[in-house]
Formats: C-alpha cells, structure tokens, sequence
C-alpha cells in the first residue's frame, strides 16, 4: 500500500519539478479527506498539479474556471426539458467527479463560489429538490491568484476555514527551472501517466489516516500551540477548536506518507504551516511579515511537553 | 515599551490619580492631565519622548510651584500633590522596563494615598478596579506575550488567592493606638452643629442628607416624641444670635426621681467638636466624657474619628430641682430690645396664676395666631423677636426656640434654648435609627420650682408632624420625599455602610479583642495575636504551595522522557543543545549534518524515543533498552578535528 503511495509521489516529481514538499502536502490534504486551497501567481503550476495527482491517482478530473458569470447551475447541473420523451432529464454539472480543480475562486460571486463549497462540507449536492451525493473519494483544489484583486469577491474568513490546508507554490529554484524549460512538454507528458492507485485504494487510505496512533503526549503539543495563539499578543483571534482538528488529522495523514503508525511532534510542524496560514488572523504590527516567518515563530515559540 | 504596555501604564496612572484631582490645585490637575494626554499622544504617533533637559525644567519648576502653593513640601497635601506630579513626569522617561516597574510600585503606594481622604465602600471598590488594572499591567510587563485578557485572569486568581492572607492579617494584626498611623486632624471635613445659633442657622442644616449618627436600642426604642437628642444647650442672646457662653462657675448637676431607663449605644460621625450626643438625660456613658451643668456630654478630645459609645439615659427625671442663683441669673438675662415682646410677656404675666400658666399661654399664642412652619422664612430685621411675633409669623424651629425663650425670660421665668437632634429615619434593614443632618432641631428648656428643668417643644405647638413623623411629613413640600424604593435602596445602603463603619474601619484594639474572645481565644493578648498571625499566614501559604507543586508533580517527565531529556543535557555540553519546540527525529537529523561520527547512534535514539513516547505501548523490554543506550551514550565526544 504505501509502496503504491511512494510511486505515487515518485511519479508526481518527475512532472513538477523541484516541489516535493507541495506534492506531500496536497497527498496529505487528500488522504485527511480535506480540500485545498492553493495562492499563487499564475504560471507557477497549479493546474499541472492538480493534474498530475488525477492522472497519477486514477480520478475523474473536471476543471471549473470561475468567472464573475458563473452560475450556481454551471457547477452543480441542471434538468433540461427532453421533447421526445416529455420531461426533464438532469444533466449532472462539472462538480460530478472526483477530482475538481476550482480556477480562480475568487473572481466568481459569493452566490457561485458557496455553490462548490457547501458541496464541498455536505459531500452531496441538492438540486431541485433532489438529493444526488457526490462521488467518493471527493477533493477539490481551489486556486486564488493572490495579486489583481480588481472585481474579484476574497473568500471571506468562515469559508477559508473549509480548506483543510493553504499553500503557495513558489517560484522553482534555478535546476528545476533548467529541467522545466528543456524538457519535453509537461501537457504531453501528462496525457501519457498511467494511474498509481485504484480509487478504491485510496479510500482504503483514508480510512487508514484514521488509525494512525495520537499518544497524550501528542495531545499535548497541539493543545499548547492551540493554547499559545489564543493567548499571545500577536493573533487577533486564537485557533479554533476546529482548527484544532484539522491540524491532527492533517498530521496523521502526514505520519501515514512517511510510514509510520504514529504521529510525532515534526508532523505536525510540517502540516502547521499549511493548516493555519490562513486561520489566523495577525494584529496589525505583524500583518507586514510573511506568513512563513510567522509560522515559523509560531513554532519555534512552543516548546514541545 | 510595546504601545499596549504604555497605554496599560497610561490607564493605570490616570485611574490611580483621578480620585485626587479634586482637591490637588488646579494647576496641578491640569498639568498632569496634559502630561498624560501628551505621553498618549507620543506613543500613538511614534514620536521620541522629550528631551531631559526639558523634563528637569518641568520637574524644577512644578515643584518649586508646589512649594510656593503650600509653603512646604512636606505634610499630606505637599507630598501627595508632589508624589502624584512627579508620578506623572515619570511617565514621561518611560523607556526600559525597569522604568515601567518604578511606575507600577508607586501606583501601588498612590492607592494608599486615597485612604487618607475617603474611606467610603465606593472608594475601596473603586481602588480595587485600580488595584486589578495594575496588576494585570505587571503581569503583562512580565510575561509580554500573554494578551491583557488572560492577565486579567491571572490577576484575579492571584487575588483570590490573596484573600485568606488578607483576612488574617486583617483580623490578627496587633492595632496599635497612637499617632503613628491615626489619621490627620483635619481628615473628615465636617458639618453639624455649632455652639451658636441665629435665625437659619438650622433651616440651612437641615437641607442635608448627611448622617449625624446612628443609635441602636438595647430594648424597645423610646416613642418618637421623647427622642430629643441632647446637644450645645445656648445661654446667652445678643438679640440675634444665641451662644452657649461661659458659666462662671461650674457645679455638678443633680438628678432626681428617675425613671424609664433605656440603653443604645450611638455610632457618632466625626464632627470634630467636643459635645457627644444623648437622649435627655443621660446618666451613664461608656466612653470617658463629661456632663456639664445643663446636661451636656462632652468628650475629652474633639471628634474626629467615628466614636461608638454606649448610653444609659432617662426618660423621666427632675433635673436640677435646686439650681443655683446665678444659674438663675443667667437665665433670666435678657438685650434691651424688642419692647412689644416684652410688653406681651408682661401681659401674660400680670394674667396668670403661676409660671406654668404663662409657659401655657404662650404655647397658645403660638398655636392660634396663625404661625406657620417653614424652611424659607422672610429675613428678620434688628428686633428679630418682635418682626417675627407680629410681622412675619413665620419661622423655623430655631426662630419658636429663640422666640420662646425670649418670651419666658421677660416674663421672669429662667429659660434657655437647646439645639441637638430631634427623631430619626428607623432602618427595618438593619435594625437601628439614622439621624441626619436633617434631623437637627432646637428646643426649650425652663426651670420651674419644684420641677426643675422642663423640656418645652414650642415647634410642637405649630408643627405637631414634625415631632411625631420628622420633617418631611411636617414639610411635605419642602423637603425632599423620594419614592418607597430609593428610601429602602438608601436605607439597605446605609445598613451596608454601618457594617463597614463597624467591622472595618471602626475594628480596634477594643473590637479586635472582643472579636478574638468571641472566636474562643481566651486572654488575648499581643504575643497571641503575632504568633497566631504568622502560623495562619504559614499554614494558608503552605497549602497553596502544596496545591501548586502538586500540579507541578502531575506533569512530571515519564522515565522515557526523563532519558531523552538526559540525552540532550549531554549533547547540549558538546555545544549542541536542542531547541524546546526541536523534535527528536529533526534533532537527530541537525547533529547528523554536524557530527556524522555520531549521527548513526543519535538517529536511532531518537527514533527510538519517537516510538517510546508517540507510538503506541510498547513494552518494558524496550523501554530498558532504550534508557540503558542513553547512559551508554558517552557524555564527552570531541569534535572531529576534520570539521
């Protein structure tokens, strides 16, 4: 099983070059069942991400690209009048599948963009009435282009906290780069990846994220980062109970990746970043660091029990 | 300083003063109020704090003007109005954190300051506010990273935890008299009485609320129109104003046929004269005073702290049945003025058998010609009797007292006027009578052969309300009658106010030894007191100590953790320590990169120990092995000398 997930990785490193630390963190989001949210510039290889893990995973793929006319019916579907038998059939919508990649979020209307998120928490859609549950296993990757905000609609805060994880993709470093620009074309090389997993094996996985063992000590961690954001200085709000969740699932799934039973403390170090960038909200002395300076203080300022 | 910090300290500074700016001089207010809106205004723009030569300037010349304004710098005023200035200026050189812990220690002692000018509930719980902003403002200058709020509750705790400390001190502090800690002289202004009395005196009076004092009857009180609550009793008349003058010669007064005893004890506001009050006549009381020729009690130092005393007194008595001559003489003398009064007087004499038929005739007179009872009376001119008799008619009860007596006198009968306190508000609450301000009230007395002195009320005559229900049911236009509701609200308050005046500011040596005595300690004495105080706050301590270091030994490292923890000791001594938030496996991976002759050995450790302490059980044998490779592990490795 996990030597399956190691071809899985492997096979994802071949395409995207020089970011293993992204790939694991979207396996992870995947794995603890949870959606991502992915900031960045356009260019820097969102697309081929999401790509590469529903080639790689044997998921059905579909891509929305959110505009400002988008519909709630352009996601989820709509009945259609049929003259030759006389009634209306339902033509499922691009949410349908198993993979969806939601493009530039936030340039939909909040009517839109709570569409594919109530989707996203219910894992069933309700249309006209009638309840049609989604396929399973179920992940969205939601991209936000960070700069350009001109007639865009932010996810506000409460719908941040449907993203298990936010990360950024970066530039490349310079020999990934040389790689990237003399290889062959990445969309071919896609349309050639044979799937690593069966979907069944993936939900196998999940539930396998499940048991991953937490030991009290581990507990304790958590509770002392959750306790620190709460009562330090820095953060407008602390972390939510449900933040807090998040954080040990997400670190489960991560134990899982590396082959373990087991969560340790460096797990969830390594998910943290990812898990709360985009719960906490800093006051306004702080608000001129980046998020990964901040993330690191906040690690480094909890000591592990 | 974080801008939080300096708006705490702000905030605390400004509600440790407020209290004071009423009677600092108003340049001092005012500069301290710009010096704090000034140091608010730096922090939110960012600006450098002034220059130091402009601070010495300030302080300088502030503080030469405090001395021009007092004369002194020394004295409660001087140095409290100093303290509080250069409190203030302190905040203005607020750069390090020991500045901040300067400025937190005398907000602390500026709190003790108040107590010298109020001691009210509202006062102490006013200061405790202060209390708890300073202490959340020095746990957050000791630990900056935790916010206001859970200082706060730190701050609480620490309090709550205080109070059984306080309680012991409070209960078992040895209470020394003397003038090292009394309070000022001049501590509580006062209003109440005078020994002299004109016309308004009392109507002026009475429009305050303020309590005189408050009585509580051993038995059943006595009826309403016995409570006269004898104080400075007025000889002398100039033809407007009576005074208590000087008796020539003193004599003890004699008391006959006594009768209707009745116990109270009295709880005296300071009023910082002499006279005590007590219903007529008293004849025992329980602190050292005297009692005068006309009955008085006077005390042997003026009044200023609040005085509880017991009495005993007499409702029936003859007082004074042989008085002497030139009592008599003084009694009878009279200006020469206002010849209608005289001439009425005589009338009634020629008319009337005995003294008691013209005392009669005048209380008729008083009753039937239309006199009114008012607190706003229209002014009296130089024969003030005469313009009231038959112009005015209308008049307070110091004007029937004045004119009463004037009218004996010059109908040969000895008289004389006493001013005191007539009635009381009865508190159902708290069981006992309040007698205001309000209440004060004067009166007549005349001698009679064969009675002695006898108490005339003429107001009795005019207003029988006003003895019998007090003066708003006599005045129900004039006075001030609040709804049922505030009057209980008042009345719960008062009962809450004599409980303090009793049990917290009042517990001296005497109340503390009956206290203690009641608890059960027999024989009380300072040596008790001392040692019973340091075993309580002993033993109160000890338990909080204990309760924490229990919560200490609860999160005590396991054994495996104890291990690792030694593990890193070891390495720390090689120069290379872990950081606290470090796990073992990124640890491992660090000193590896560093110290690749160890790194296979740290590596399997701290696999090991993330197995131990994060997976699940694992047995003993492994837990051995474990802890026997860590004491294997050799504490002193020298660095290679290739790296």
């Amino acid at each position: 099983m996990n030597l399956s997930l190691n071809n899985v990785i492997h096979q994802a490193e071949q395409i995207i070059l020089g970011k293993p630390q992204q790939i694991r963190l979207a396996l992870t989001c995947l794995l603890a069942r949870g959606h991502l949210l992915i900031e960045d510039l356009p260019g820097v290889g969102k697309t081929t991400l999401a790509q590469v893990l529903a080639r790689t995973l044997g998921l059905k793929f579909q891509r929305i690209q959110f505009t400002s006319d988008l519909l709630p019916a352009d996601i989820l579907g709509v009945s259609v009048f049929q003259r030759d038998s006389a009634e209306f059939k339902f033509h499922p919508g691009p949410i349908f599948a198993q993979m969806i990649l939601a493009d530039e979020i936030n340039r939909a209307t909040p009517k839109a963009q709570s569409a594919l998120l109530e989707a996203m928490e219910e894992q069933q859609v309700t249309i006209e009435g009638v309840t049609r549950a989604l396929p399973a296993p179920f992940f969205v990757i939601a991209t936000q282009n960070p700069a350009h905000q001109v007639g865009t609609f932010l996810l506000p805060e409460s719908q941040l906290d449907r993203f298990l994880m936010r990360i950024q993709m970066g530039y490349p470093d310079a020999l990934a780069e040389r790689g990237l620009l003399s290889g062959v074309d990445r969309r071919e090389i896609i349309t050639r990846l044979s799937p690593q997993l069966e979907s069944a094996e993936l939900l196998v996985l999940q539930q396998l994220v499940r048991k991953v063992f937490v030991s009290p000590a581990l507990l304790d961690y958590i509770q002392a980062i959750l306790r620190h954001t709460r009562e330090s200085a820095r953060y407008t709000h602390g972390l939510s109970p449900r933040a807090g969740l998040a954080l040990l699932s997400a670190a489960r799934a991560w134990a899982l990746l590396d082959n373990r039973n087991a969560v340790i403390p460096e797990d969830v170090q390594a998910v943290l970043p990812g898990v709360t960038s985009h719960r906490l909200q800093v006051v306004g002395e702080y608000q001129k660091q980046s998020s990964n300076t901040l993330t690191r203080e906040l690690i480094e300022a909890v000591a592990i029990p | 300083m974080s801008k939080p910090l300096t708006y705490a300290l702000l905030l605390t500074i400004l509600m440790v003063t407020a209290p004071h700016a009423g009677h600092l001089p108003l340049w001092v207010s005012a500069l301290c109020g710009t010096l704090l809106l000034w140091r608010a205004y730096l922090t939110y723009s960012g600006n450098p704090l002034p220059k130091r030569w402009l601070l010495m300037l300030i302080t300088i010349a502030s503080s030469s003007g405090i001395f021009i304004s007092f004369n002194t710098l020394f004295g409660r005023e001087a140095s409290v109005t100093l303290l509080i200035l250069l409190t203030t200026l302190k905040l203005m050189e607020l750069r390090t954190a020991r500045d901040a812990i300067v400025l937190i220690y005398l907000a602390c002692f500026i709190i003790i300051t108040n107590f010298l000018y109020s001691q009210s509930i509202p006062t102490a719980l006013y200061l405790f506010a202060t209390l708890m902003v300073i202490l959340t403002t020095w746990v957050h200058l000791q630990t900056p990273s935790i916010t206001f709020k859970p200082c706060a509750r730190i701050t609480s705790i620490l309090l709550l935890q205080a109070i059984p400390l306080v309680l012991i001190l409070f209960i078992l502090f040895p209470r020394v008299q003397g003038p090292l800690w009394g309070l000022p002289q001049d501590a509580f202004a006062s209003s109440g009485l005078d020994d002299k009395m004109s016309p308004g005196s009392l109507s002026r009076l009475s429009l305050s609320d303020e309590v005189a004092f408050r009585v509580n009857y051993t038995g059943d009180p006595p009826r309403r129109e016995q409570m006269y609550w004898r104080g400075p009793v007025l000889w002398d008349f100039d033809g407007r104003t009576w005074t208590s003058g000087k008796a020539a010669q003193t004599t003890a007064p004699q008391f006959t046929e006594l009768e209707q005893a009745i116990d109270y004890s009295v709880t005296l506001e300071p009023h910082n004269k002499t006279w005590l009050f007590a219903l007529d006549l008293p004849d025992r009381i329980s602190v050292p005073a005297s009692l005068t020729h006309d009955f008085q009690v006077l005390s042997k130092e003026p009044v200023n702290t609040r005085l509880r005393y017991d009495v005993r007194s007499h409702l029936g008595y003859h007082a004074n049945l042989h008085e002497a001559e030139w009592q008599i003489q003084r009694a009878l003398q009279l200006p020469p003025s206002n010849p209608r009064a005289r001439q009425l007087a005589e009338k009634w004499r020629a008319n009337s058998g005995d003294d008691a038929a013209v005392v009669q005739a005048a209380l008729t007179y008083f009753h039937q010609q239309g006199f009114l009872y008012t607190l706003e009376p229209p002014p009296l001119y130089a024969n003030s009797v005469d313009d009231f008799l038959f112009e005015t008619r209308q008049g307070f009860c110091e004007h029937y007292a004045s004119t009463f007596v004037f009218l004996m006198r010059a109908a040969h009968i000895p008289a004389r006027v006493v001013t005191g306190y007539q009635g009381g508000e009865f508190n159902d609450t708290g069981n006992y009578y309040i007698v205001r301000q309000s209440d004060a009230h004067a009166w007549a007395e005349v001698w009679l052969s064969g009675q002695g002195w006898v108490r005339i009320d003429p107001t009795a005559a005019i207003a029988p309300a006003r003895v019998q229900s007090g003066l708003s049911a006599a005045l129900p236009l004039m006075a001030r009658n609040p709804p049922q509701w505030m009057r209980s609200l008042r009345l719960n308050w008062d009962t809450i106010a004599n409980q303090w005046n009793q049990w917290v500011l009042g517990y001296n040596t005497e109340r503390q030894f009956a206290f203690l005595t009641r608890l059960g300690i027999e024989s009380v004495t300072w040596q008790k007191m001392v040692t019973s105080m340091a075993v309580g706050a002993g033993l109160v301590i000890a338990l909080f100590a204990l309760f924490m270091l229990r919560h200490m030994f609860a999160h005590r490292p396991d054994k495996i953790q104890t291990a690792w923890l030694k593990l890193c000791r070891k390495l720390a001594k090689i120069g290379l320590p872990r950081a606290a938030h470090e796990g073992a496996q990124d640890y491992a991976q660090r000193i590896a990169t560093i110290r690749p002759d160890i790194a296979d050995a740290i590596r399997d450790l701290a696999t090991r120990y993330s197995a131990l302490r994060y997976g699940m059980g694992q047995d003993e044998q492994t837990q051995r092995e474990f802890i026997r490779l860590i004491k294997k592990f050799p504490s002193f490795r020298r660095m290679p000398e290739s790296s």
